[in-house]
């Protein structure tokens, strides 16, 4: 069969072609090893070879011989896993993850890790400590974060489909930026064991995917109630392949007070494009407001350091990671994590005891809990009148390597629409709205839009999204040897 | 405005060594950061109640059976400076 053929399957594709016959698993995993091992992106820490991309990998199952790229915060047993921080650059977990475990168990070898913003922080990749991961539609620009690596591998294709972890945004963001499917599940879908933490109450594992279907078919693996994991829930009944074509009946809000100014014009452009899509469709579009969701930046830059500050005290030289003095214990302490940590999340740490410290904890933490609330209640407001809430996913296309690294709160703002549905625990997908010149002018790069929808409402959200994506019929082919050398 | 003194202060909570350099942009970046944070004071939050997570799950149990963890090998394969299969630490009093 003919290569072309295979890298523009995805996941669910490839599944196809394996069952028809037309290839076998091991012609598969060879193209797709191949394809890794050229790799221009640095969107790769580690690939594998095909005896350890099948290690531990079930010989049946749902997607046998599927190969898929994995994000580097998720533990692999015998696997280097360093979350692109300096801290575990050594670091060979003696466990696997649950959510890989999944995988492994519906028979998904494991191309590779992919690279990321150092233990997820970040908006860029630009944070890793192995340098930045590339946008395969432009080398010069970021393929965004923190699971950079992971879009760029999908897109670049370097894989057919990866799994990533969104805290405020790091699979919608960066599929954003990409031109893929990135999809946040509602919290609690998804199985956090093993996936190194960074903000426990936000952190999730979601898919990054060619299209909406293989969004769904990933989520379906992934979900589920897990003992290692007392917040995890799953989704009652599952996740199955969409398959509505309207979206009649349907009410999609917008909330019109948040895109205000710093929108990219051609953004604004494409989101509204895809509104009147939504209205060919049958669907409904209505203004809504969601009160406090502009705060959202501000609180989630309080408790997701606050979190960290926490979880991150775990790495200081002792049981695992890097040790970087053998002084008295407090200079360990103090200089292993001055050496294994980078700026951004040394900031975070600051940040985060700064707002838990004694005298500051009801001022900063304790206040951002409450306006929590409040973006939680507007959420549930905003759902008493439409079933949706859709909003660009970033306010710019890809941004150029660079451009955003002088002003951490410049970067925290690429965020801006996909931080309020993570404080709200609901799920929320981006799908590619088309291309669209950057601000300054420049090559059109992708573009796209967020849908959000109650908790544990996935299929409902998949549904109205593979509507949207098949009238969209958005081309990413462009990007497809955007990855390789 | 977070000062050169507060910077030392949460560096220390946060057993972080810092270099000169360091001190002074975090002094810079956090007082920037934090005049943003600081606009969650326009919110109104008189009787609200705070959000620590979204699942609406308590007191999840499980029986407390014995089952077996890692082993003391494994556990070790990680560490730094194993010794008598125990986590070596420097000692912590600096060497006079």
């Amino acid at each position: 069969m003919e290569h072309s053929e295979l890298l523009a399957a995805g996941g669910a594709a490839t599944a196809e072609l394996i069952a028809s016959g037309d290839v076998s698993s091991e012609e598969v995993l060879e193209f797709w090893l191949g394809r890794a091992g050229a790799d221009a992106l640095n969107a790769y820490l580690w690939t594998a070879d095909a005896d350890s991309a099948r290690r531990g990998v079930a010989a049946e199952g749902p997607f046998a011989g599927v190969p898929l790229a994995i994000k580097d915060i998720f533990c692999t047993e015998g696997v280097p896993t360093t979350a692109a921080s300096r801290m575990l650059g050594n670091y060979v977990p003696p466990y696997t993850a649950t959510a890989v475990a999944r995988v492994s168990g519906a028979g998904m070898p494991m191309l590779g890790k992919t690279n990321m913003d150092e233990f997820a922080m970040g908006s860029s990749n630009e944070n890793s400590a192995f340098g930045p991961s590339l946008n395969p539609w432009d080398r010069e620009r970021v393929p965004g974060g923190s699971s950079g690596g992971s879009a760029a591998v999908v897109a670049g294709g370097l894989a057919p489909w990866a799994l990533g972890t969104d805290t405020g945004g790091s699979i919608r963001q960066p599929a954003g930026f990409c031109g893929i499917v990135g999809l946040k599940p509602t919290y609690g879908s998804v199985s956090r064991f093993g996936m190194i933490a960074f903000a426990s109450s936000l952190d999730q594992c979601g898919p990054l995917t060619r299209n909406v279907t293989d969004a769904a078919l990933l989520l379906n693996v992934l979900q589920g109630r897990d003992e290692m994991d007392s917040t995890s829930v799953g989704i009652e009944g599952g996740v199955k392949a969409p398959s509505a074509e309207r979206l009649d009946g349907l009410r999609f809000g917008v909330p019109r007070g948040l895109l205000g100014e710093g929108i990219e014009a051609g953004v604004l452009a494409r989101f509204e494009d895809t509104l009147t899509r939504i209205a060919d469709l049958g669907g409904t579009v209505v203004d809504i407001e969601l009160p406090h969701a502009g705060h959202a930046i501000s609180a989630y830059y309080v408790l997701a350091p606050a979190e960290a500050s926490t979880n991150l005290s775990r790495y200081d030289g002792v049981r695992y990671g890097l040790r970087a003095s053998d002084e008295d214990l407090l200079s360990m302490y103090e200089v292993t994590r001055e050496e294994g940590f980078g700026a951004e999340v040394k900031r975070r740490i600051m940040l985060g005891t700064y707002a838990l410290s004694s005298g500051y904890y009801d001022a900063y933490y304790g206040r951002a809990q409450r306006v929590r609330t409040r973006i939680v209640e507007d959420f549930d407001n905003a759902f008493d009148q439409v079933d949706f809430v859709v909003t660009p996913t970033s306010p710019t296309v890809a941004f150029k390597l660079g451009e955003k690294t002088e002003d951490p709160w410049t970067m925290y703002q690429s965020d801006l629409f996909t931080v309020p549905m993570s404080l709200a625990g609901i799920p929320a997908i981006s799908i590619p709205a088309g291309l669209a010149e950057p601000d300054g002018g420049g090559p059109e790069l992708p573009v796209g839009f967020q849908i959000a929808a109650p908790a544990f409402s996935e299929q409902k959200l998949l549904e109205a999204s593979f509507a949207l994506e098949n009238t969209i019929g958005f081309d990413g082919s462009p990007a497809l040897e955007g990855g390789v050398k | 405005m977070i000062e050169r003194e507060q910077v030392l202060h949460v560096a220390r909570l946060s057993r972080l060594r810092l270099s000169e350099t360091e001190i002074d942009t975090l002094a810079g970046e956090l007082s920037s950061i934090l005049d943003h944070v600081d606009k969650l004071a326009e919110v109104d939050i008189e009787g609200v109640e705070p959000t620590s997570h979204v699942v609406p799950l308590e007191n999840v149990l499980r029986p407390d059976e014995p089952r077996p963890s890692l082993d003391r090998d494994v556990a070790l394969s990680q560490a730094p400076d194993p010794a008598d299969g125990a986590f070596r630490v420097p000692s912590p009093q600096a060497e006079a």
